[in-house]
């Protein structure tokens, strides 16, 4: 391992668990920051029934939905669209998950919407790590929670593109789903590994890949050494 | 020159609150210190404090003291003194029950039986074992949680010397028929084993009518100190030591006794097993109306594990479509205190082995939640609990993207 490569996998791991790691056993102090806290006991941008959810569905430009109650994380995420600046209107969300997945995706549906919308081409920019900055940090081992909003947000715009014909605009990129459960992209697995996860462990701690789809470990594991050797070199 | 003491950071810890409303709902967790053992180990923490291995008085009087602990808690579980090895907590009374017999048979025979809903501590072992040539079955219990007898005794070959299986579980409180397996065992001559840690509150632990050969509990789950336990070791059952060192405990756990631990703990053994009988009628009642009062009220919810063959003090239930782990931190909230099998709380992103061994889906195992009551619980508190559950379980689904048909989820065991 590179000296480089180490210094940074620890100062990573330092700079996370420093926030938002916190345990108390008495209910006073909490286990997360004061602001993950808030979004998650007053979330915003989100139904109060089901049956209101259900007719928005029908009246939003994009709705991308990503994980299923088997795996334990569930995202849906609904758009509306100022077609004419390209801004985002109104984001509203769904979420089965926990305090982490719900507090992220209500902190995150306040980014995208604030200040009259954020462009779509910028809001496409934002990454999950901007999203737990966002929060003030979230634990290492829940990092993938914020994953999953920023992933259903992308499946919405693409949905909206579609929609709306800009066919051009959905992201063409080399993308290749890897873990056909939670819907894990060559991507985020790139992402990880930038971010200081570098063997299949860290990875699958910051995505949750191969968890229940397990028949992409190796190919996973491949995508690491590749993205390491990218990155980081190989001495 | 001159030194100055450094002043070191000491990072902040929350100051405990205590005029907030507090149900504590996690007894199987652990368990608060009763007043009188803590008086107790107070007593022995600030005057008994000679090692009881020394030669002269201050020694022998506490050497007198482990002595006396040694024999009221072999009264107890209807052993002899010296089958009573006190440990630091039913983790490490498992780790020698396992790898202490698996030890002394190496080379001899080299299976062991165990089921899929072990504590950690006895799976972790097991896994160990296998690693330095051991060979474990894993044995399934039936969808209600209950080991079938038949499917341990089919395990049984050749070579098995160890079989082990918790007498009570610690996630659906589900008690086996430690009498019959033991009875299988015996008759083969195999090593028994039970982790009696959550059942000693509860259930009978007589070792002769358990028919164990070894069996462990800990001090943190019956009121008592946490950081000591027992194993007890039939005589003739051959163990070698996770510890070496003084010879102390038979030459079975060395290191100079836990005197304060050991008596804390055996004077906690002696107020539970004295309030068995009385605390397992009360909590039966408050636990079936805790159940009954969930499943009432609450849409799609069920119960994990038999209605009846479980702990007194046990209610395991799931959500559909809602996650554990919101759940709790509403609860916290509120005063609350219960744990959760959901992925999002084990630090393996995976929901409890417990619960998916019985074969039950997914989508049960993730919204799982466990109340387990204790001495301080009280009608109220189980009122309170099925006053705000309802709207909190109401107001995650109302934030769910799922809406899962109950009727189409199958329980795949059996």
């Amino acid at each position: 391992m590179s000296k480089s490569l180490k210094v940074l996998k620890d100062k990573s791991c330092s700079e996370i668990s420093d926030k938002g790691d916190g345990f108390s056993h008495d209910g006073n102090s909490w286990f997360y920051t004061d602001k993950v806290k808030e979004h998650f006991f007053h979330p915003v941008n989100i139904f109060r029934t089901t049956e209101e959810a259900k007719e928005f569905e029908k009246i939003a430009d994009g709705v991308g939905m990503v994980g299923s109650p088997a795996c334990g994380d569930g995202m849906k995420m609904f758009i509306m669209v100022d077609q004419k600046n390209d801004r985002l209107k109104e984001v509203k969300w769904q979420t089965y998950g926990c305090g982490t997945a719900i507090a992220s995706t209500s902190a995150f549906s306040v980014m995208l919407t604030k200040k009259g919308g954020m462009k779509i081409d910028d809001a496409l920019k934002i990454t999950p790590k901007e999203i737990a900055d966002f929060i003030g940090g979230i634990p290492p081992r829940k990092f993938h929670c914020s994953v999953l909003a920023d992933k259903a947000f992308r499946e919405a715009v693409n949905d909206y593109f579609r929609k709306t014909g800009q066919l051009e605009r959905i992201k063409g990129e080399k993308v290749e789903v890897v873990d056909n459960v939670l819907k894990i992209t060559t991507a985020d697995i790139e992402h990880a590994v930038l971010e200081g996860a570098i063997d299949f462990e860290a990875v699958q701690r910051k995505t949750k890949v191969g968890i229940h789809d397990k028949n992409c470990i190796p190919k996973v594991k491949e995508l690491i050494e590749k993205y390491k050797e990218k990155y980081y070199g190989d001495e | 020159m001159k030194f100055i003491r450094k002043k070191v950071g000491v990072q902040k810890i929350a100051e405990p609150v205590f005029n907030m409303k507090k149900i504590y709902l996690d007894n199987s967790a652990t368990t608060s210190i009763n007043n009188e053992v803590k008086n107790e180990m107070d007593k022995y923490i600030s005057k008994v404090y000679g090692n009881p291995g020394s030669f002269h008085n201050v020694g022998l009087i506490a050497k007198n003291a482990v002595a006396d602990s040694r024999e009221r808690v072999s009264k107890i579980i209807g052993s002899k003194s010296s089958e009573v090895v006190f440990t630091s907590g039913g983790t490490e009374s498992i780790n020698l029950a396992i790898k202490g017999r698996a030890f002394a048979m190496q080379g001899k025979k080299k299976h062991i039986i165990t089921s899929t809903i072990e504590h950690p501590a006895v799976l972790e072992t097991c896994r160990y074992l296998e690693k330095k040539g051991f060979e474990v079955s894993y044995v399934s219990p039936g969808k209600d949680g209950l080991i079938d007898v038949d499917e341990i005794e089919k395990s049984i070959r050749e070579d098995t010397f160890l079989v082990s299986i918790i007498y009570a579980n610690n996630e659906i409180g589900v008690i086996q028929d430690i009498n019959k397996l033991s009875k299988i065992c015996n008759a083969k001559n195999i090593t028994f084993h039970t982790d009696a840690c959550q059942a000693a509150g509860y259930l009978d632990i007589d070792v002769k009518n358990l028919g164990v050969d070894m069996m462990t509990l800990n001090g943190s789950k019956i009121y008592g100190p946490k950081g000591v336990g027992l194993l007890y070791v039939k005589t003739g059952t051959l163990i070698e030591p996770l510890f070496h060192g003084g010879g102390q405990e038979m030459n079975k756990r060395a290191g100079t006794e836990n005197v304060p631990g050991i008596m804390g703990f055996a004077k906690a053994l002696e107020i539970v097993v004295d309030e068995r009988k009385s605390e397992a009628e009360r909590l039966t009642i408050l636990r079936d109306k805790l159940i009954e009062g969930i499943i009432k009220k609450i849409p799609k919810a069920k119960l994990n594990g038999h209605a009846k063959k479980r702990l007194p003090n046990n209610v395991n239930v799931s959500f559909l479509d809602v996650e554990g782990e919101a759940i709790l931190l509403y609860l916290d909230s509120k005063g609350v205190y219960a744990s959760s099998g959901s992925a999002c709380t084990s630090s393996t992103l995976d929901p409890s082995h417990v619960i998916l061994a019985m074969g039950i889906p997914y989508e049960y195992a993730h919204g799982s939640i466990r109340f387990s009551l204790g001495k301080d619980t009280t009608t109220e508190d189980i009122d309170y609990v099925l006053e705000i559950l309802p709207e909190i379980v109401e107001n995650l689904r109302n934030i769910s993207p799922f809406n899962v048909d109950e009727k189409k989820l199958e329980v795949k065991n059996e």
